[in-house]
């Protein structure tokens, strides 16, 4: 039976991706999955070719059918997003607003309104040199759905028949997509970086994690920016009993892999060694 | 005028840029800045505003009386998400997929099912020398910030000059951030991630026609496809922050960049060319 390693963040751009990049280099026989749908990067990074493409139905959106509308405005007035639009007395629906409830059209007197099945973003398996890749791109401007994540995450579940790992590229943030990257993982990697922003959001994100009771540990990226913050961070993890599993310094050759769209651990370098030491732990943890 | 920082990606320098122009900004004037980054805000870090007042973000969420209850199913069948499904032993509300749409509520023939409040985040503002600030806060384990974030715009909506930290990525958050906005400045850095995620909340600005520009944080001459790219879609650079080390460990401490004096000539030069600067001066 395959495990579930998810990497997240809370904090964007703390290196997330390109640990994920690594650590599924490392981790053999494994499926990654990306499921930053709204900054989906690791793909970047595999150069995969598209073996198929799934459109996402992420829910329904209300359409107003002027010719039967009175503009009599019950729409605007009962709706709880504020996505009913009324220019020069005509009623239409904002779609980025809209989630789809079916209220205006179950109020509307003259039945103007009806609900429709909206594409909100799609999802692909690819295949790259080492094997087969899942990632997922929302619409610009679509509902942070976790249904997306999830559909995802489900089609990764039914390809790794034969495989001991989905490594999967979390969203940051702690909302419905960073949960729905995490729910029912085996475990989970929080990359962090010593930044007072950094470090906020860590806690954030480990409050997050523990709500959903899942195994984890922490790795500080760039851990020699600033080596203050970073003992703040290791003693807030072990007073909460948290192993930090990595601690990677900063080094210009990460910014130069990304640049060359190749993992890090494809170079020999000091971030790299570091990944190695990383992947290392974290397999003693899962075991 | 209403400028919106924004970045796709994560982590390329949205809050420090956002954070430093309204710092040297209020040299000039009074500013109302907002994070709307409500599931990680971060910009008082560096502002270090003492919070005056806070207010609650609440949804209204419908719970059912069993007792007018006749679980005759008719609020699960028009639930779009899923949220409240009835069993032999009454019926349930799942808070956690309940959209607080009023459907329920209104469709029971019962009159059984009613609204109590929900706080999901709240809201916060504190006022010194020149700099109003807000910022949204969601609470753990809620799922969207987005009324969070309509709330806090909506306490200062006619403000002159209001400087505004967009959550990242590129959803329906982002959407909400840039409602209403004049200006569109998006934060990018010289990698193929960054390029990748500027494209999507482009397409955004574009298409709620909202007048754009870039920076290009952390920037490297050697990566031309950004600047190639921005060319041939006629998008302004406004700026070109190169990367420093200095920059990183000042941003590590929570510090101000623009503080310094070499460093605030960036912000001062953003704030122009925006035309923010020109705003605030009328």
């Amino acid at each position: 039976m395959f495990k579930q390693i998810a990497i997240v963040s809370g904090k964007g751009g703390t290196g997330k991706t390109t640990v994920t990049a690594a650590l599924t280099h490392l981790f053999k026989n494994n499926i990654p999955v990306d499921c930053d749908v709204d900054a989906s990067n690791l793909f970047l990074l595999f150069n995969p070719k598209t073996e198929k493409q799934y459109d996402y139905y992420g829910g329904k959106k209300a359409v107003i059918d002027i010719g039967k509308c009175s503009s009599c405005g019950l729409c605007a007035e009962i709706c709880r997003f504020d996505a009913i639009n009324i220019n020069s007395g005509e009623y239409s629906v904002d779609n980025y607003s809209c989630e789809g409830c079916g209220y205006c059209a179950i109020r509307c007197p003259e039945k103007a309104i009806e609900l429709f099945e909206s594409r909100s973003g799609e999802y692909y398996i690819s295949s790259y040199k080492e094997g087969r890749f899942i990632h997922g791109e929302l619409e610009p401007g679509e509902e942070t759905s976790g249904g997306l994540i999830a559909g995802i995450r489900k089609k990764a579940i039914e390809l790794a028949d034969k495989t001991d790992y989905i490594i999967i590229d979390g969203s940051p943030g702690i909302g419905c997509p960073a949960t729905s990257s995490i729910t029912g993982v085996s475990y989970v990697l929080i990359v962090s970086e010593p930044t007072l922003s950094g470090f906020h959001d860590l806690k954030r994100i480990m409050e997050t994690t523990e709500q959903f009771r899942r195994k984890y540990s922490v790795a500080i990226n760039k851990y020699d920016i600033n080596t203050e913050i970073t003992e703040k961070i290791e003693k807030y993890c072990s007073d909460k009993n948290i192993k930090i599993t990595g601690k990677i310094p900063f080094d210009k050759t990460v910014m130069k892999a990304v640049q060359e769209s190749n993992s890090i651990i494809n170079y020999n370098s000091p971030a790299s060694e570091a990944i190695k030491k990383l992947y290392k732990n974290i397999t003693e943890e899962i075991k | 005028m209403k400028l919106v920082v924004l970045s796709g990606k994560g982590g390329v320098g949205k809050t420090l840029v956002s954070v430093n122009l309204t710092n040297v900004l209020s040299e000039f004037g009074k500013i109302v800045h907002l994070d709307c980054d409500v599931e990680e805000p971060n910009s008082n870090i560096f502002l270090k505003r003492e919070i005056d007042f806070t207010e609650n973000v609440d949804i209204q969420i419908p719970y059912a009386d069993s007792s007018k209850c006749t679980k005759c199913g008719l609020c699960s069948e028009n639930c779009q998400f899923g949220a409240i499904s009835v069993f032999k032993t009454g019926t349930v509300v799942f808070e956690s997929l309940c959209h607080g749409c009023g459907v329920c509520s209104y469709i029971c023939p019962e009159k059984a099912i009613k609204e109590k409040s929900k706080t999901i985040g709240n809201i916060s503002f504190g006022e010194k020398d020149n700099i109003i600030f807000g910022e949204g806060v969601l609470k753990i384990g809620e799922p969207s910030g987005v009324k969070v974030i309509r709330k806090l715009k909506n306490k200062y909506p006619d403000s002159d000059i209001i400087i505004t930290d967009a959550p990242p990525g590129a959803s329906c958050s982002v959407v909400e951030t840039l409602k209403g906005a004049d200006y569109a400045l998006v934060i990018t850095e010289s990698t193929p991630f960054g390029l990748h995620d500027m494209k999507a909340v482009l397409e955004i600005a574009l298409k709620m026609n909202i007048k754009t520009g870039i920076v290009i944080n952390r920037y490297d001459e050697n990566y031309k496809e950004t600047e190639n790219y921005l060319r041939s879609e006629n998008i302004e650079i406004i700026s070109k922050i190169p990367f420093i080390k200095e920059i990183a460990e000042m941003y590590s401490r929570g510090e101000l960049i623009s503080n310094k004096k070499e460093y605030r000539e960036i912000f001062l030069e953003i704030a122009e060319k925006t035309g923010v600067l020109k705003c605030l001066n009328k």
